[in-house]
């Protein structure tokens, strides 16, 4: 479960986020939406501990474990995926080499037993498969060369493969076309069970037709303005933002 | 393999199945006394006494080193290898290479550097001499892990060495591939003389620098055969205080026709103490030598180092892992077993750069 209190943040003594109360329940997928300069990324960021933004109060945990105080590395072996709006480029780096690298540092950091290459590569074959993805996106170099689509599918192989328990997708869905939604989408809803929980930030309604939210989040000026069912995304979408912000208002 | 300490030959294993392939691989004090034909054909052939300073003081007291022929048409059935180490304080190691291949032979030459830490400098003044007769291929691969000083700069191997290869005979080729950890200051440039026509040069390095260290290196291209190519590919990665520089000449002569030369030189710095320097000279002679140089610089990205480490890598894992993912061009042209060690090595040079 992940428990947001009462969370500030800043960047460059920028005040974005305003005191965020949110709980996610294990199990249950949030959605959270909001104009352009909402701070939905700024809450990605610092759910996964990017250094420049700075908590200036409240707490954030997630099964208990006080993630403002845990390095990126520790949050993401206790299960936090942020599945990035804007995926990094690395040279010369092999997609597979990469994950699995990264997949067994988790399971070293959490007493698990590590994964030979050969054990991973069915693995990460199988997952491949299933996410009707080319089998050469393991081959190549993490993201370089990669369409703005692949990207984003990528990050969902990744995620896929490493199994996270609190995925956040920073506007996966932005600059997607319908059958690139629909393979994220089935990415997300392959995941979702009982210990398997979701934050899906996202401008658009369009999205949340394919992976329904069990509760959608209005995100302005810094903090949580309406909470509802996944019929709010469709009042928001007749309504637009202002409209809806100025009712909260 | 052939061991030398402090610029004395051990042994040299594994002569019984070279020698039936006809491969004399021996220290060369020994081939000196078997084998005074080749070695005064060859000897100081590729690089004379008056080369340079640190070639002058090597031919001058040099006492050993490897010795390597193959013969015609001769596939050497082995990788070659030669060990060095600086044991003795205060010394300086002087050993001398020489490696022929005759027409039409293959051979793969490996060579790795090691010194314990001492708080003096040392000095390293080799020199290396490659003779490829037609179509004849060497591959001459290094790992240099000499002493680099301490955190502070003390101590330290100055690696001052002279390596070059003549590709007499036509189709003939000369591959180096270094990867340059350690030593405190480190002035090397193998080199490629591309006499024959259609003559082949490689150069592929990595050079790491930390703390203190400086590394000066590069190489030579000289185009004197027709069609001669030769290919540049340097990776430079800078960090803590140190300074890295590639310095290269790539000179085609007017007998050259229709040479060509890629040159891609490539800089990486960590921390924002280092410094990472290019230095290309290209001199044509010949109006139809088509010469390429790309260069880059880059620093390992915040974005990067967090993208890695939200995937649950730690810094230092990540900051190995783009570190070898840049010089993964490089790294490929090693044998395998060298490439796996010259990875651990790189990490280990990079122990603590960041954070």
């Amino acid at each position: 479960m992940l428990e947001i209190r009462g969370l500030f943040a800043a960047i460059e003594d920028k005040p974005i986020l305003q005191g965020i109360d949110l709980t996610v329940p294990q199990g249950e997928v949030h959605a959270i939406m909001g104009p352009n300069g909402s701070g939905k990324s700024t809450l990605a960021y610092v759910l996964s501990g990017r250094e420049d933004y700075a908590v200036t109060a409240g707490s954030a945990t997630f099964d208990g474990h006080d993630l403002l105080t845990m390095e990126p590395e520790a949050r993401a072996a206790t299960g936090l995926f942020l599945a990035f709006q804007y995926p990094v480029e690395l040279p010369g780096v092999g997609n597979a080499n990469f994950l699995r690298t990264a997949l067994n540092a988790q399971r070293r950091s959490r007493g698990d037993s590590e994964l030979d290459a050969v054990q991973f590569l069915k693995v990460a074959r199988a997952e491949t498969k299933r996410l009707a993805m080319p089998e050469d996106m393991l081959r190549r170099n993490v993201n370089v060369g990669f369409s703005g689509g692949e990207k984003k599918r990528n990050e969902v192989l990744q995620m896929a493969i490493l199994r996270p328990r609190l995925a956040i997708l920073d506007e996966t869905d932005s600059g997607l076309d319908i059958d690139a939604l629909k393979i994220v989408a089935d990415g997300v809803n392959a995941l979702r069970g009982p210990d398997f929980s979701a934050l899906i930030i996202t401008h658009y309604q369009r999205l949340l037709d394919h992976i329904v939210p069990d509760h959608v989040h209005v995100l302005a000026g810094g903090r949580i303005v309406r909470s509802g069912g996944p019929e709010l995304a469709h009042e928001l979408e007749a309504k637009g933002y202002a409209g809806m912000i100025a009712e909260a208002a | 393999m052939d061991a030398v300490f402090d610029s004395v030959s051990v042994a040299t294993t594994f002569r019984q199945t070279l020698k039936k392939a006809g491969v004399i691989f021996c220290p060369i004090s020994e081939a000196v006394r078997d084998h005074p034909d080749l070695v005064q054909q060859y000897l100081g052939s590729v690089v004379p006494i008056s080369d340079n300073f640190f070639a002058a003081l090597n031919s001058a007291v040099f006492t050993d080193g490897s010795f390597c022929y193959v013969p015609r048409g001769v596939r050497c059935p082995m990788e070659l290898s030669t060990y060095f180490r600086i044991n003795a304080r205060s010394t300086g190691q002087f050993e001398r290479t020489l490696i022929i291949a005759d027409a039409g032979s293959h051979v793969s030459y490996l060579e790795g550097c090691t010194a314990p830490m001492r708080d003096e400098n040392q000095l390293h003044a080799a020199v290396v001499e490659l003779i490829a007769h037609e179509d004849a291929r060497i591959k001459y691969s290094t790992v240099q892990n000499w002493y680099p000083g301490d955190a502070e700069g003390r101590g330290g191997i100055y690696n001052f060495v002279t390596k070059r290869g003549a590709c007499r005979g036509a189709r003939s080729k000369i591959s180096w591939t270094q990867v340059e950890t350690g030593s405190a200051i480190t002035w090397k440039y193998p080199s490629c003389v591309l006499e024959g026509d259609d003559s082949v040069g490689e150069f592929y390095s990595v050079a790491v620098t930390n703390n203190h260290q400086q590394a000066d290196t590069g190489t030579k291209m000289m185009h004197i055969g027709k069609r001669t190519k030769s290919t540049i590919v340097s990776k430079g990665i800078s960090a803590g205080k140190s300074n890295n520089t590639y310095r290269g000449l790539v000179r085609v002569l007017p007998r050259a026709s229709g040479a060509r030369n890629y040159t891609q030189c490539d800089s990486l710095l960590i921390g924002d103490a280092c410094g990472a320097h290019t230095v290309p000279y290209i001199e044509s002679r010949n109006p139809t030598a088509k010469v390429e140089h790309e260069a880059t610089t880059s620093k390992i990205a915040d974005d990067q180092l967090f993208y890695c480490r939200q995937r649950g890598l730690s810094e230092e894992d990540a900051v190995n892992l783009i570190v070898n993912g840049f010089c993964k061009d490089v790294l490929k042209e090693l044998p395998m077993e060298f490439a796996v060690e010259a990875q651990k090595l790189l990490a280990v040079s990079l122990e603590g750069s960041v954070g």
